[in-house]
């Protein structure tokens, strides 16, 4: 089972809710950090690291000695990464998606496989949770190749221990969200009960409900604001699956880098509820149910 | 014209309500929200839009099953698993790249490439002053060219109308619309926080407006949260050479503003506010002294 942590704006809360979930999970776990821009789950579980890829895309190299000029390539890349200038074949690395074009429709086979590295895949363990987590080199644009590779790593290590996977997911409702949740069997969106943690929710619920996934949120920072993301969910049929409140220890403890799951045992038992809630949508019955009620 | 965009690498940490306290301080400029897949600047700014644009960029591929034959080349040819191979073979619209190949090789041609509706972009009035944004749809691609259209968009505004500065918003995170955000801006102003996250996030923001040379300016936001983590921030600060202009204490001021629908600094004529003036004059004085050595 596969859960997602998401939002649309950022600074939900989304990797607290990652990190104590993931203390209180109850099977066989893996961990992933699939915030590449801006990982921050590792300072929380502080995982021992034990292995390490650099993570790369495929880009052409031109052989100019059997390039004939022809304009095949630059015709068809679309993201403007091969030009002619002059007589000479140009490639721009950093524009190139990837997408093998080019090698494929050279008739020369000038083209050859180069690579661009799109930044580091590492992975290990916190205590007995599997943990991986991306990381984008600075400068890179393109996220989500990294986002890709970094979920089949987790996925090849929760496979060898029949594990649950927990992701923390980066913010927003565009491409690196998309590819980050779109395999997950739930989205657990975290959101704040303010006129900006509403209007992203609404975002990321449009964006995220065609995925088919079965939805929940949580409502962090509780008793701020007011309550219109309460009323959204239950017009539109959406669990709230746990409420986090508003509480300056709270605030204290995550700004020293701990687990609140850990620090409060009220709160605690409030993290264990999620995750049997979350464990509950594993039985097709239970599941069924809560698609009904979403769909109602 | 001097261009400003405010940033924070991790979301969150108040860029937006930053931002719409100095759009209420500044004088005479065009406002830019450059978040454009999670855009909040309008909640506090009401715009009024007096022009909307289709963002049309990039294409998708689609596949015309009356004249498929399933041969499976372009599944095969795909390196996004975009193609399913169902019977016909679809396009699933969220993971193809629009990198034509498939188009290009297809046997039959029978494969269409669709100009791609990725969201709408709006030239507003709002009551304090003009402003460019945008919306993205949901799950759609290219923010990053979206982006480098509204500040094209603001830039065109700003002559036209003669004002002589522009404030952005920047969106979260360091990849491609941040990039987009930064590339040629006079500075940039960072939003953090004293906690773990902020202080990591900080590091690699910083590093990234190093890598395009970019003068940078930090603000400290609820900097009551944790001494020993706010003395950390600024020693990093010190060490990257960047100057913290402000740090700002918690203050439900901030969310009170927002249930109102307003600024904070029109919200509440506190401390708060006080601060942020300060730092706006601060980032003023960067702007004039670096006008003086042109």
């Amino acid at each position: 089972m596969i859960i997602a942590v998401a939002s649309g704006k950022g600074g939900t809360g989304k990797t607290t809710v990652a990190a104590s979930l993931a203390v209180v999970w109850e099977r066989p776990l893996a961990v992933v950090d699939l915030d590449v821009e801006a990982p921050n789950l590792h300072l929380f579980l502080e995982p021992e690291l034990t292995a390490s890829e650099t993570a790369f895309m495929e880009i052409p190299q031109v052989d100019a000695s059997r390039c004939t000029r022809c304009r095949a390539c630059v015709d068809l890349c679309q993201f403007k990464a091969i030009s002619l200038l002059g007589d000479a074949l140009m490639t721009f690395p950093e524009m190139c998606h990837g997408c093998g074009a080019c090698m494929a429709v050279c008739p020369e086979n000038a083209m050859r496989p180069g690579r661009r590295p799109l930044g580091a895949i590492s992975w290990g363990h916190a205590g007995p949770i599997r943990f991986a987590m991306g990381r984008l080199k600075i400068g890179e644009a393109m996220s989500p190749p990294l986002i890709r590779r970094t979920r089949q790593k987790i996925e090849v290590l929760a496979r060898t221990g029949a594990a649950d996977i927990i992701m923390d997911a980066p913010p927003g409702v565009s491409c690196p969200a998309v590819n980050a949740v779109m395999a997950a069997d739930v989205i657990l969106l975290v959101t704040e009960p303010t006129p900006f943690g509403l209007f992203d929710l609404r975002l990321a619920v449009q964006a995220f409900d065609p995925l088919g996934s079965r939805l929940g949120v949580v409502v962090n920072r509780a008793g701020i604001g007011n309550r219109d993301v309460y009323r959204f969910c239950d017009q539109r049929g959406i669990d709230i699956l746990a409420e986090i409140p508003f509480e300056r220890d709270l605030a204290e403890v995550y700004a020293r880098g701990g687990i609140i799951a850990q620090a409060r045992p009220a709160i605690r038992e409030r993290f264990r509820q999620l995750g049997r809630k979350l464990a509950a949508n594993r039985e097709p019955s239970t599941a069924d149910h809560f698609k009904a009620v979403r769909h109602a | 014209m001097p261009e400003i965009v405010i940033l924070s690498g991790k979301g969150g940490t108040g860029k937006t309500s930053l931002t719409a306290a100095f759009a209420h301080l500044a004088q005479n400029h065009v406002i830019c929200d450059l978040d454009v897949d999670a855009p909040d600047l309008h909640l506090l700014l009401h715009p009024r839009p007096r022009h909307t644009e289709a963002f049309i960029s990039g294409h998708e591929a689609r596949i015309r099953a009356a004249a498929c034959n399933r041969c499976g080349q372009c599944i095969d040819l795909c390196r996004f698993g975009a193609i399913m191979e169902t019977d016909p073979p679809v396009v699933d619209p969220l993971k193809c790249e629009g990198c034509k190949l498939c188009v290009s090789r297809c046997p039959q041609t029978a494969i269409d490439f669709l100009p791609r509706h990725c969201g709408d972009w709006y030239v507003s009035d709002t009551r304090l002053g003009p402003m460019v944004h945008a919306q993205l749809f949901p799950a759609e691609e290219n923010s990053g060219r979206l982006v480098a259209r509204l500040r094209q968009e603001a830039r065109e505004l700003a002559r036209q109308t003669r004002r002589d500065l522009i404030l952005a918003d920047g969106p979260p995170g360091i990849a491609c619309p941040v990039i987009s955000s930064l590339s040629g801006v006079d500075l940039a102003v960072v939003v953090t926080e004293p906690t773990p996250s902020g202080r990591h996030d900080l590091e690699r923001i910083a590093n990234l407006t190093a890598h395009f040379k970019i003068t940078t300016l930090v603000i400290i936001n609820k900097c009551d949260l944790n001494p020993a983590q706010m003395a950390a921030i600024e020693t990093d600060c010190r060490r990257h050479g960047l100057t913290v202009i402000a740090a700002l204490p918690h203050d439900p001021a901030v969310t009170a503003a927002m249930l109102a629908g307003q600024t904070v600094t029109e919200y509440a004529a506190n401390g708060f506010s006080l601060h942020l003036q300060n730092a706006w004059a601060a980032i003023q004085d960067y702007l004039s002294h670096n006008r003086r050595k042109e």
